[in-house]
Protein backbone atom coordinates (compact mmCIF):
# COMPACT_ATOMS: atom_id res chain seq x y z
CA UNK A 1 0.00 0.00 0.00
CA UNK A 2 2.78 2.59 1.15
CA UNK A 3 4.63 1.43 -2.33
CA UNK A 4 1.65 1.72 -4.06
CA UNK A 5 1.09 5.78 -2.89
CA UNK A 6 4.83 6.34 -2.99
CA UNK A 7 4.86 5.51 -6.81
CA UNK A 8 1.74 7.67 -7.53
CA UNK A 9 3.23 10.46 -5.55
CA UNK A 10 6.82 10.04 -6.89
CA UNK A 11 5.44 9.65 -10.48
CA UNK A 12 3.28 12.93 -10.53
CA UNK A 13 6.55 14.63 -8.84
CA UNK A 14 8.97 13.33 -11.76
CA UNK A 15 6.71 14.62 -14.64
CA UNK A 16 6.33 18.07 -12.79
CA UNK A 17 9.91 18.45 -12.07
CA UNK A 18 10.79 17.52 -15.77
CA UNK A 19 8.41 20.15 -16.92
CA UNK A 20 9.72 22.55 -14.87
CA UNK A 21 13.64 21.39 -15.76
CA UNK A 22 12.81 21.59 -19.52
CA UNK A 23 11.22 25.13 -19.06
CA UNK A 24 14.40 26.67 -17.34
CA UNK A 25 15.94 25.30 -20.35
CA UNK A 26 13.71 27.21 -22.55
CA UNK A 27 13.90 30.19 -20.47
CA UNK A 28 17.34 30.78 -21.27
CA UNK A 29 16.68 31.50 -24.58
CA UNK A 30 13.25 32.87 -24.76
CA UNK A 31 14.26 36.38 -24.89
CA UNK A 32 17.44 35.69 -27.13
CA UNK A 33 16.89 37.69 -30.44
CA UNK A 34 17.81 35.67 -33.67
CA UNK A 35 20.39 36.81 -36.39
CA UNK A 36 19.17 38.02 -39.75
CA UNK A 37 20.89 34.74 -41.49
CA UNK A 38 18.81 32.46 -38.96
CA UNK A 39 15.59 33.88 -40.05
CA UNK A 40 16.49 33.98 -43.54
CA UNK A 41 17.68 30.12 -43.44
CA UNK A 42 14.41 28.91 -41.49
CA UNK A 43 11.82 31.34 -42.75
CA UNK A 44 11.04 32.66 -39.04
CA UNK A 45 9.74 36.27 -39.05
CA UNK A 46 8.77 38.53 -35.96
CA UNK A 47 9.84 35.20 -33.52
CA UNK A 48 7.08 33.72 -34.21
CA UNK A 49 7.48 29.56 -35.01
CA UNK A 50 5.64 26.70 -34.62
CA UNK A 51 5.80 23.73 -32.69
CA UNK A 52 6.07 21.67 -36.02
CA UNK A 53 8.75 23.72 -37.04
CA UNK A 54 10.73 21.53 -34.51
CA UNK A 55 11.51 18.50 -36.77
CA UNK A 56 13.09 21.08 -39.84
CA UNK A 57 14.90 22.93 -37.32
CA UNK A 58 16.43 20.35 -35.75
CA UNK A 59 17.23 18.85 -38.58
CA UNK A 60 19.14 21.94 -39.91
CA UNK A 61 20.83 22.14 -36.25
CA UNK A 62 22.45 18.64 -37.30
CA UNK A 63 23.83 20.02 -40.46
CA UNK A 64 25.94 22.87 -38.66
CA UNK A 65 28.66 21.72 -36.29
CA UNK A 66 28.19 21.41 -32.38
CA UNK A 67 28.90 24.43 -30.42
CA UNK A 68 29.59 24.28 -26.91
CA UNK A 69 28.45 21.00 -25.59
CA UNK A 70 24.91 21.92 -26.63
CA UNK A 71 23.92 18.95 -27.95
CA UNK A 72 23.03 17.76 -24.43
CA UNK A 73 20.13 20.29 -24.41
CA UNK A 74 18.79 19.98 -27.76
CA UNK A 75 18.43 15.99 -26.38
CA UNK A 76 16.24 17.29 -22.85
CA UNK A 77 14.13 19.30 -25.17
CA UNK A 78 13.78 17.00 -27.53
CA UNK A 79 12.14 14.63 -24.92
CA UNK A 80 10.02 17.46 -23.57
CA UNK A 81 8.76 18.18 -27.35
CA UNK A 82 7.84 14.34 -27.87
CA UNK A 83 6.20 14.53 -24.79
CA UNK A 84 4.05 17.34 -25.70
CA UNK A 85 3.25 15.84 -28.50
CA UNK A 86 1.56 12.96 -26.62
CA UNK A 87 -0.15 15.46 -24.20
CA UNK A 88 -1.79 17.40 -27.01
CA UNK A 89 -3.07 14.78 -28.50
CA UNK A 90 -4.56 13.59 -25.43
CA UNK A 91 -5.52 17.09 -24.53
CA UNK A 92 -7.09 17.46 -28.31
CA UNK A 93 -9.70 14.46 -27.23
CA UNK A 94 -10.50 15.28 -23.46
CA UNK A 95 -9.70 18.71 -23.17
CA UNK A 96 -9.10 21.10 -26.01
CA UNK A 97 -8.94 23.85 -24.06
CA UNK A 98 -5.41 22.98 -22.68
CA UNK A 99 -4.52 21.81 -26.32
CA UNK A 100 -3.13 25.73 -27.23
CA UNK A 101 -0.88 25.64 -23.64
CA UNK A 102 0.78 22.00 -25.26
CA UNK A 103 0.87 24.12 -28.38
CA UNK A 104 2.52 27.35 -27.06
CA UNK A 105 5.20 24.78 -25.06
CA UNK A 106 6.07 22.97 -28.16
CA UNK A 107 6.40 26.24 -29.91
CA UNK A 108 8.95 26.92 -27.29
CA UNK A 109 10.72 24.48 -27.55
CA UNK A 110 11.30 24.82 -31.31
CA UNK A 111 12.28 28.37 -30.34
CA UNK A 112 15.30 26.36 -28.69
CA UNK A 113 15.82 25.19 -31.25
CA UNK A 114 16.33 28.05 -33.51
CA UNK A 115 18.40 29.59 -31.19
CA UNK A 116 20.73 26.76 -30.56
CA UNK A 117 20.99 27.06 -34.29
CA UNK A 118 21.81 30.73 -34.26
CA UNK A 119 24.98 29.90 -31.72
CA UNK A 120 26.09 27.35 -33.94
CA UNK A 121 25.99 29.26 -36.99
CA UNK A 122 27.61 32.28 -35.38
CA UNK A 123 30.50 29.43 -34.03
CA UNK A 124 30.99 28.34 -37.59
CA UNK A 125 30.99 31.88 -39.27
CA UNK A 126 33.94 32.90 -36.64
CA UNK A 127 35.93 29.52 -37.29
CA UNK A 128 35.81 30.10 -40.59
CA UNK A 129 36.43 33.82 -40.60
CA UNK A 130 39.69 32.48 -38.02
CA UNK A 131 40.92 30.49 -40.92
CA UNK A 132 40.58 32.44 -43.62
CA UNK A 133 42.67 35.09 -41.12
CA UNK A 134 45.48 32.70 -40.64
CA UNK A 135 45.45 31.49 -44.25
CA UNK A 136 46.20 35.12 -45.47
CA UNK B 1 26.25 -12.39 -16.27
CA UNK B 2 27.37 -8.51 -18.01
CA UNK B 3 26.84 -8.26 -21.48
CA UNK B 4 28.12 -5.01 -23.21
CA UNK B 5 25.26 -2.63 -22.55
CA UNK B 6 26.11 -2.95 -19.10
CA UNK B 7 29.42 -2.27 -19.25
CA UNK B 8 28.65 0.43 -21.57
CA UNK B 9 26.32 1.82 -18.77
CA UNK B 10 28.80 1.70 -16.57
CA UNK B 11 31.50 3.22 -18.33
CA UNK B 12 29.37 6.43 -19.21
CA UNK B 13 27.99 7.10 -15.79
CA UNK B 14 31.72 7.28 -14.56
CA UNK B 15 32.62 9.11 -17.81
CA UNK B 16 29.60 11.71 -16.27
CA UNK B 17 30.10 11.64 -12.91
CA UNK B 18 33.94 12.76 -13.48
CA UNK B 19 33.35 15.05 -16.09
CA UNK B 20 30.45 16.86 -13.41
CA UNK B 21 33.71 17.85 -11.39
CA UNK B 22 36.07 18.57 -14.76
CA UNK B 23 33.60 21.03 -15.96
CA UNK B 24 33.07 22.60 -12.32
CA UNK B 25 36.52 22.93 -11.86
CA UNK B 26 37.18 24.61 -15.46
CA UNK B 27 33.91 26.61 -15.02
CA UNK B 28 35.23 27.57 -11.01
CA UNK B 29 32.03 25.95 -9.15
CA UNK B 30 34.18 23.74 -7.17
CA UNK B 31 34.11 25.02 -3.84
CA UNK B 32 31.39 26.96 -4.21
CA UNK B 33 29.51 23.62 -5.14
CA UNK B 34 31.67 21.61 -2.91
CA UNK B 35 29.18 18.78 -1.76
CA UNK B 36 27.53 18.39 -5.51
CA UNK B 37 31.89 17.66 -6.40
CA UNK B 38 32.24 15.37 -3.48
CA UNK B 39 29.18 13.14 -4.04
CA UNK B 40 30.08 13.16 -7.46
CA UNK B 41 33.53 12.12 -6.41
CA UNK B 42 32.36 9.27 -4.21
CA UNK B 43 29.86 8.36 -6.61
CA UNK B 44 32.72 7.76 -9.31
CA UNK B 45 34.71 5.80 -6.56
CA UNK B 46 31.59 3.38 -5.80
CA UNK B 47 31.31 2.85 -9.77
CA UNK B 48 35.10 1.79 -9.89
CA UNK B 49 34.71 -0.50 -6.51
CA UNK B 50 31.50 -1.92 -8.16
CA UNK B 51 33.45 -3.05 -11.25
CA UNK B 52 36.28 -4.45 -8.80
CA UNK B 53 33.45 -6.28 -6.06
CA UNK B 54 32.36 -8.27 -9.67
CA UNK B 55 35.26 -8.80 -11.48
CA UNK B 56 36.27 -10.53 -7.75
CA UNK B 57 33.40 -12.34 -6.34
CA UNK B 58 31.04 -11.92 -9.63
CA UNK B 59 27.60 -10.00 -10.13
CA UNK B 60 25.45 -12.90 -8.81
CA UNK B 61 27.45 -12.98 -5.43
CA UNK B 62 26.30 -11.77 -1.73
CA UNK B 63 28.62 -9.52 -1.88
CA UNK B 64 28.18 -7.35 -4.89
CA UNK B 65 24.76 -7.63 -3.42
CA UNK B 66 25.77 -6.08 -0.49
CA UNK B 67 28.03 -3.57 -2.09
CA UNK B 68 25.30 -2.37 -4.45
CA UNK B 69 22.83 -1.41 -1.78
CA UNK B 70 24.83 -0.27 0.90
CA UNK B 71 26.93 1.95 -1.05
CA UNK B 72 24.06 2.78 -2.75
CA UNK B 73 22.19 3.69 0.46
CA UNK B 74 25.57 5.96 1.49
CA UNK B 75 25.38 7.71 -1.67
CA UNK B 76 21.72 8.67 -0.77
CA UNK B 77 23.18 10.32 2.46
CA UNK B 78 25.72 11.72 0.35
CA UNK B 79 22.72 13.21 -2.09
CA UNK B 80 21.13 14.97 1.32
CA UNK B 81 24.23 16.83 2.12
CA UNK B 82 24.04 18.47 -1.23
CA UNK B 83 20.73 19.03 -1.00
CA UNK B 84 21.42 20.42 2.74
CA UNK B 85 24.40 22.70 0.88
CA UNK B 86 21.74 24.25 -1.72
CA UNK B 87 19.45 24.87 0.92
CA UNK B 88 21.90 27.08 2.32
CA UNK B 89 22.89 28.71 -0.84
CA UNK B 90 19.22 29.85 -1.09
CA UNK B 91 18.68 30.91 2.01
CA UNK B 92 22.52 32.52 2.64
CA UNK B 93 21.18 36.34 2.14
CA UNK B 94 18.96 35.15 5.66
CA UNK B 95 21.91 34.18 7.54
CA UNK B 96 20.56 31.15 9.13
CA UNK B 97 23.17 28.76 8.16
CA UNK B 98 23.52 27.76 11.31
CA UNK B 99 19.87 26.86 12.31
CA UNK B 100 20.16 24.82 8.82
CA UNK B 101 22.97 22.92 10.14
CA UNK B 102 21.06 22.02 13.10
CA UNK B 103 18.07 21.13 11.40
CA UNK B 104 20.16 18.91 9.08
CA UNK B 105 21.81 17.32 11.63
CA UNK B 106 18.41 16.25 13.18
CA UNK B 107 17.53 14.84 9.72
CA UNK B 108 20.69 13.18 9.10
CA UNK B 109 20.34 11.66 13.11
CA UNK B 110 16.72 10.94 12.37
CA UNK B 111 17.13 8.71 9.42
CA UNK B 112 20.11 6.95 10.77
CA UNK B 113 18.07 5.75 13.82
CA UNK B 114 14.84 4.94 11.95
CA UNK B 115 17.22 2.88 9.22
CA UNK B 116 19.29 1.25 12.42
CA UNK B 117 16.08 0.17 13.89
CA UNK B 118 14.33 -1.08 10.66
CA UNK B 119 18.15 -3.39 10.60
CA UNK B 120 17.48 -4.09 13.79
CA UNK B 121 14.11 -5.56 13.37
CA UNK B 122 14.78 -7.21 10.18
CA UNK B 123 18.39 -8.44 11.24
CA UNK B 124 17.18 -12.36 11.19
CA UNK B 125 16.04 -11.50 7.40
CA UNK B 126 17.80 -8.84 6.00
CA UNK B 127 16.65 -9.90 2.30
CA UNK B 128 16.64 -8.20 -1.15
CA UNK B 129 12.99 -7.05 -0.53
CA UNK B 130 13.96 -5.10 2.88
CA UNK B 131 17.06 -3.33 1.12
CA UNK B 132 15.01 -2.17 -1.41
CA UNK B 133 12.47 -0.92 0.78
CA UNK B 134 14.93 0.70 2.51
CA UNK B 135 16.23 2.31 -0.46
CA UNK B 136 12.88 3.46 -1.48
CA UNK B 137 12.23 5.44 1.69
CA UNK B 138 15.91 7.17 1.37
CA UNK B 139 15.08 8.00 -2.34
CA UNK B 140 11.38 9.47 -1.19
CA UNK B 141 13.02 11.47 2.20
CA UNK B 142 15.34 12.76 -0.98
CA UNK B 143 12.46 13.81 -2.78
CA UNK B 144 10.54 15.68 -0.29
CA UNK B 145 13.43 17.51 0.76
CA UNK B 146 13.82 18.42 -2.64
CA UNK B 147 10.26 19.88 -2.86
CA UNK B 148 10.31 21.60 -0.02
CA UNK B 149 13.45 23.37 -0.96
CA UNK B 150 11.89 24.09 -4.50
CA UNK B 151 8.92 25.63 -2.09
CA UNK B 152 11.76 27.45 -0.72
CA UNK B 153 13.51 28.47 -4.09
CA UNK B 154 9.66 30.12 -5.23
CA UNK B 155 8.97 32.05 -1.90
CA UNK B 156 12.54 33.74 -1.91
CA UNK B 157 12.22 34.69 -5.40
CA UNK B 158 15.41 33.05 -6.11
CA UNK B 159 17.02 33.96 -9.49
CA UNK B 160 19.91 31.83 -10.10
CA UNK B 161 19.74 29.42 -13.30
CA UNK B 162 22.40 27.45 -12.04
CA UNK B 163 20.67 26.76 -8.74
CA UNK B 164 17.16 26.30 -10.20
CA UNK B 165 18.58 24.12 -12.70
CA UNK B 166 20.71 22.00 -9.75
CA UNK B 167 17.60 21.69 -7.74
CA UNK B 168 15.21 20.79 -10.19
CA UNK B 169 17.81 17.73 -11.54
CA UNK B 170 17.72 16.69 -8.33
CA UNK B 171 14.44 16.95 -7.96
CA UNK B 172 13.93 14.35 -11.24
CA UNK B 173 16.47 12.09 -10.08
CA UNK B 174 14.68 11.58 -6.57
CA UNK B 175 11.41 11.24 -8.10
CA UNK B 176 12.79 8.95 -10.74
CA UNK B 177 14.06 6.45 -8.16
CA UNK B 178 11.59 6.74 -5.79
CA UNK B 179 9.61 5.77 -8.28
CA UNK B 180 11.60 2.63 -9.86
CA UNK B 181 12.25 1.24 -5.98
CA UNK B 182 8.55 1.44 -5.44
CA UNK B 183 7.40 -0.06 -8.45
CA UNK B 184 10.30 -2.97 -7.56
CA UNK B 185 8.92 -2.99 -4.24
CA UNK B 186 5.11 -3.66 -5.75
CA UNK B 187 6.49 -5.99 -8.76
CA UNK B 188 9.86 -7.72 -7.32
CA UNK B 189 10.00 -9.69 -10.66
CA UNK B 190 9.41 -6.79 -13.28
CA UNK B 191 12.54 -7.05 -15.47
CA UNK B 192 11.70 -3.16 -16.30
CA UNK B 193 12.87 -2.46 -12.57
CA UNK B 194 15.98 -3.65 -12.88
CA UNK B 195 16.97 -2.38 -16.50
CA UNK B 196 15.16 1.40 -15.03
CA UNK B 197 18.03 2.09 -12.18
CA UNK B 198 21.60 2.13 -14.35
CA UNK B 199 19.09 4.61 -16.82
CA UNK B 200 18.16 6.76 -13.85
CA UNK B 201 21.66 6.88 -12.28
CA UNK B 202 22.80 8.92 -15.76
CA UNK B 203 20.65 11.66 -15.28
CA UNK B 204 22.18 13.38 -12.53
CA UNK B 205 25.52 13.77 -13.54
CA UNK B 206 24.46 14.51 -16.91
CA UNK B 207 21.90 17.36 -15.75
CA UNK B 208 24.86 18.74 -13.90
CA UNK B 209 27.74 18.22 -16.27
CA UNK B 210 25.06 20.94 -18.49
CA UNK B 211 24.37 22.84 -15.94
CA UNK B 212 27.60 23.54 -15.05
CA UNK B 213 28.92 23.70 -18.89
CA UNK B 214 26.15 25.77 -20.31
CA UNK B 215 24.99 28.02 -17.22
CA UNK B 216 27.23 30.82 -15.85
CA UNK B 217 26.85 31.66 -12.29
CA UNK B 218 25.59 35.26 -13.14
CA UNK B 219 22.82 33.92 -15.75
CA UNK B 220 19.55 35.08 -13.85
CA UNK B 221 15.86 33.53 -14.25
CA UNK B 222 12.97 33.96 -12.31
CA UNK B 223 11.50 30.61 -10.88
CA UNK B 224 7.93 31.69 -10.25
CA UNK B 225 8.14 31.73 -14.32
CA UNK B 226 8.45 28.29 -15.04
CA UNK B 227 5.85 27.28 -12.86
CA UNK B 228 2.98 29.08 -14.10
CA UNK B 229 0.63 27.44 -17.06
CA UNK B 230 1.18 30.54 -18.89
CA UNK B 231 3.82 30.48 -22.10
CA UNK B 232 7.29 31.99 -21.54
CA UNK B 233 7.28 35.21 -22.96
CA UNK B 234 9.67 35.82 -25.86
Amino acid sequence: MIAAAIFVFASLALLQFFFWYCRALIAATSRVELSDATREVTGIENRHVSGDDFEKLSQLVHLCPEAGGDAMGLRFIRMYHSFLGLLRIGFHAFAPNAEGWAERERASCSYFTAVTLDARIARTRLLLEEQGSNQR
Amino acid sequence: MLGPADYTMWLLGFVLEVSVIVCSLFRRGLLRYFTLNLYMLAAASITVGQFVVIHRFGFSSTEYFYFYYYSDTLLTILLYFCVIQLYQQVFEEMGVSNQIRGASLLLLSGTAWVSFMMVRQNQTHLTGRFVVELSQNLYFVGLILTYVLWGAVMKMRETRSRLIQFVLALGVYFSAYSATYALRNLFPHLELTKILPPLVGTWLPLAWTYTFWKVPEEARLAAASLVTPSTLTR
